[in-house]
């Protein structure tokens, strides 16, 4: 509550300045209006969460039968023990755990890729660094699903179907981070190299002494950014894993739905999908008070 | 500690040539501080002989050994910068200390070279703060500290007072000076202020346009200089150049320089009237400013104590011979005519 909640309230009150008593007073019907719209606001996204929520706490014919429940059940411990033990495909568990790393390994590595490509590009002089930085830049405009299959083709001669690194290594190289940290570094006063060239430093000591400790506010940004990139992945596990055992969570959904005349076991499903936001969420929440921290001291 | 020389040092960045060629020998534990206006190259001189800059042609030693291709590390300097350049991710002790850390210093060598330090500079309060916590003289502090620890042989300062404000840069001046007496390391010094210059230096470098004007002892510098640029930039107020025609002389000569305390006020035998502008009464001292013969102007200084002639009075002035500095038309000193 520390910026004004409510812009409306200072374009109602010009003459906040002279009257303070009404700006109090206006600015305290507006805040239980600007609430009321927040509250709107979070319910109407927050019901298909709690209907999910709900869903995966009965029985599949009580999720089926109309009306739908409104209030959880009772089947709380025994749907989640399910979905996370045996699942329907492949365990939960073992879903989460890919999609775990897969996540880690996208975020980790692009961030490692980046920062190293931009250290490169900023501060060493070698030929054609301009085409270079474009050449990178370029790649923006070739997202996944532009270059899929040809990325399958080369993931599969390298046999990386069905692994780990056929999941993380064609989405690691980034343009964008490497954009950002290029944008970072460049703020960085050239004394600070000078000084740590004076001080002894080698450019990879002084990329992990000084620069790196400088952008760990960048660096915890973008990681929240990336896991949730890495773990929202779709497209590419659905088509680089065919073992139900190397299975991402978030396509894991998709292969649980039925095809053709299965019936679908919709609490454990819903269960499922729960438990798909569990990981991104606390890593938004955990993160949170880095990544704020990271904004508010600007320490350059 | 060390000896610098500089022979023939030539700086060009592609086919613009910024430094023409200059020589100096700077004797152990000297103050050298290069001085001129923005622009002139004085940066760039410090920057080729700490080794941020390739040299173009000539050589730089230090302790008698050519540097040209050393790597700043290996060259035994240690630089302040003008912003401070402090690692902002490190407490004041780390920051001070990162260099010896570099270079595998042991732990408490580190610790106590670090307290010594701190200890020269009063900053021991702040050891565990981060740079961002400081204020700026304190941030000056930190930076020479880091300076310090590393025991060079020769301290290159890079404008080091620039960022303070006027009252700190007084007293950061002095502390300079003293330290650098206590410590007798051989120090190069840039600034573009002529005071600054003036009261640090053993020797001061004027650098214009890439060239040393001149080289010698601030007073001598003051007292007799080489060149028109020289008598213009040294001394505040700036000494005045009058036409020759001004004062009914003739021949070669480009322009005659008298500084502002030479001239005196005289009620007869006047060698030049003029009118008074305007009057600037600064107690110990009053500055008069004229405006003579031609629309040229002068700025007179007299102690505070005399009377300050009214505005728009016309008063005569006279200067004693041996004050006069003859510069012919490229702005060189001429014999004395």
């Amino acid at each position: 509550m520390t910026a004004n909640p409510d812009p409306l309230a200072q374009t109602a009150a010009p003459t906040v300045k002279s009257q303070p008593d009404g700006m109090v007073e206006k600015r305290g019907a507006s805040l239980w209006l600007t609430h009321l719209g927040l509250i709107i606001g979070v319910l109407f996204i927050f019901f298909p969460i709690w209907l999910a929520f709900v869903a995966s706490t009965v029985t599949n014919a009580e999720v089926i039968r109309p009306p739908m429940p409104l209030v959880p059940g009772d089947r709380f411990l025994e749907n989640y023990r399910e979905a996370l033990f045996s699942g329907i495909n492949a365990p939960v568990a073992r879903m989460m755990l890919n999609s775990l790393i897969m996540a880690m390994g996208i975020a980790l590595g692009k961030i490692a890729i980046s920062l190293l490509s931009a250290f490169a590009i900023v501060y060493f002089r070698f030929p054609f660094r301009k085409t270079f930085f474009w050449l990178i830049f370029l790649t923006l405009m070739l997202p996944v699903e532009v270059r899929i299959v040809p990325t399958y083709e080369v993931a599969a001669n390298f046999g990386m179907l069905n692994s780990y690194s056929g999941l993380i290594f064609p989405l690691v190289a980034s343009a964008t981070a490497t954009f950002l940290f290029r944008q970072f570094f460049m703020t960085v006063p050239d004394e600070l190299a000078e000084a740590a060239r004076v001080d002894g430093a080698r450019p990879m000591r002084f990329f992990f002494d000084i620069l790196l400790p400088m952008s760990r506010t960048n660096i915890a940004a973008l990681f929240v950014i990336l896991f949730i990139y890495g773990w929202n992945q779709y497209l590419w596990p659905l088509l680089i894993t065919t073992d139900p055992s190397m299975n991402t969570i978030v396509m894991g959904i998709k292969q649980m739905l039925p095809t053709g005349d299965d019936f679908a076991n919709w609490p454990i499903i819903m269960a499922t999908s729960i438990l798909a936001m569990i990981p991104p969420v606390a890593v938004v929440i955990g993160m949170q008070r880095l990544f704020v921290r990271g904004l508010v001291d600007s320490e350059k | 500690m060390a000896t610098v020389s500089i022979e023939n040092l030539h700086k060009s960045y592609g086919k613009t040539e910024v430094i023409h060629g200059i020589d100096i020998d700077i004797r152990d534990g000297e103050f050298i501080v290069i001085v001129g206006p923005s622009g002139c190259g004085k940066s760039t001189l410090l920057r080729m002989v700490a080794g941020l800059e390739g040299v173009t042609s000539g050589d730089v030693r230090i302790g008698g050994e050519r540097v040209n291709e050393k790597e700043p590390m290996d060259r035994d300097i240690a630089m302040v910068f003008q912003n401070y350049a402090l690692y902002p991710h490190m407490s004041v002790k780390q920051n001070m200390g990162y260099g010896l850390k570099i270079a595998g210093t042991p732990k408490d060598e580190i610790e106590s070279r670090v307290r010594e330090a701190a200890q020269l500079l009063q900053l021991e309060p702040y050891l565990d703060r981060r740079p961002s916590d400081l204020s700026g003289g304190q941030r000056q502090r930190v930076a020479m500290g880091r300076a310090i620890v590393r025991r060079p042989s020769v301290f290159l300062f890079d404008e080091p007072l620039s960022n303070l404000d006027a009252k700190l840069r007084v007293q950061m001046r002095l502390e300079i000076k003293a330290l650098q007496r206590e410590l007798g390391v051989t120090s190069l010094y840039v600034t573009h202020d002529q005071v600054e210059a003036m009261t640090l230096a053993d020797r001061m470098i004027v650098m214009n346009a890439g060239v040393a004007d001149q080289i010698g002892a601030p007073l001598d510098v003051y007292a007799d200089p080489a060149t028109e640029f020289v008598a213009g930039f040294v001394g505040s107020p700036p000494t005045n150049f009058l036409r020759p025609d001004a004062v009914g002389v003739g021949g070669d000569a480009g322009s005659l320089g008298i500084r502002p305390e030479h001239l005196r006020v005289v009620t007869s035998d006047e060698r030049l009237r003029g009118k008074v502008i305007y009057s600037e009464p600064l107690g110990a001292e009053t500055l008069i400013h004229l405006k003579v013969t031609g629309d040229q102007n002068l700025t007179l200084r007299q102690a505070g104590s005399l009377e300050i002639p009214p505005e728009n009075a016309e008063i005569g002035l006279d200067w004693s011979d041996d004050c006069q500095m003859w510069f012919d038309q490229y702005g060189r000193r001429m014999a004395e005519t």
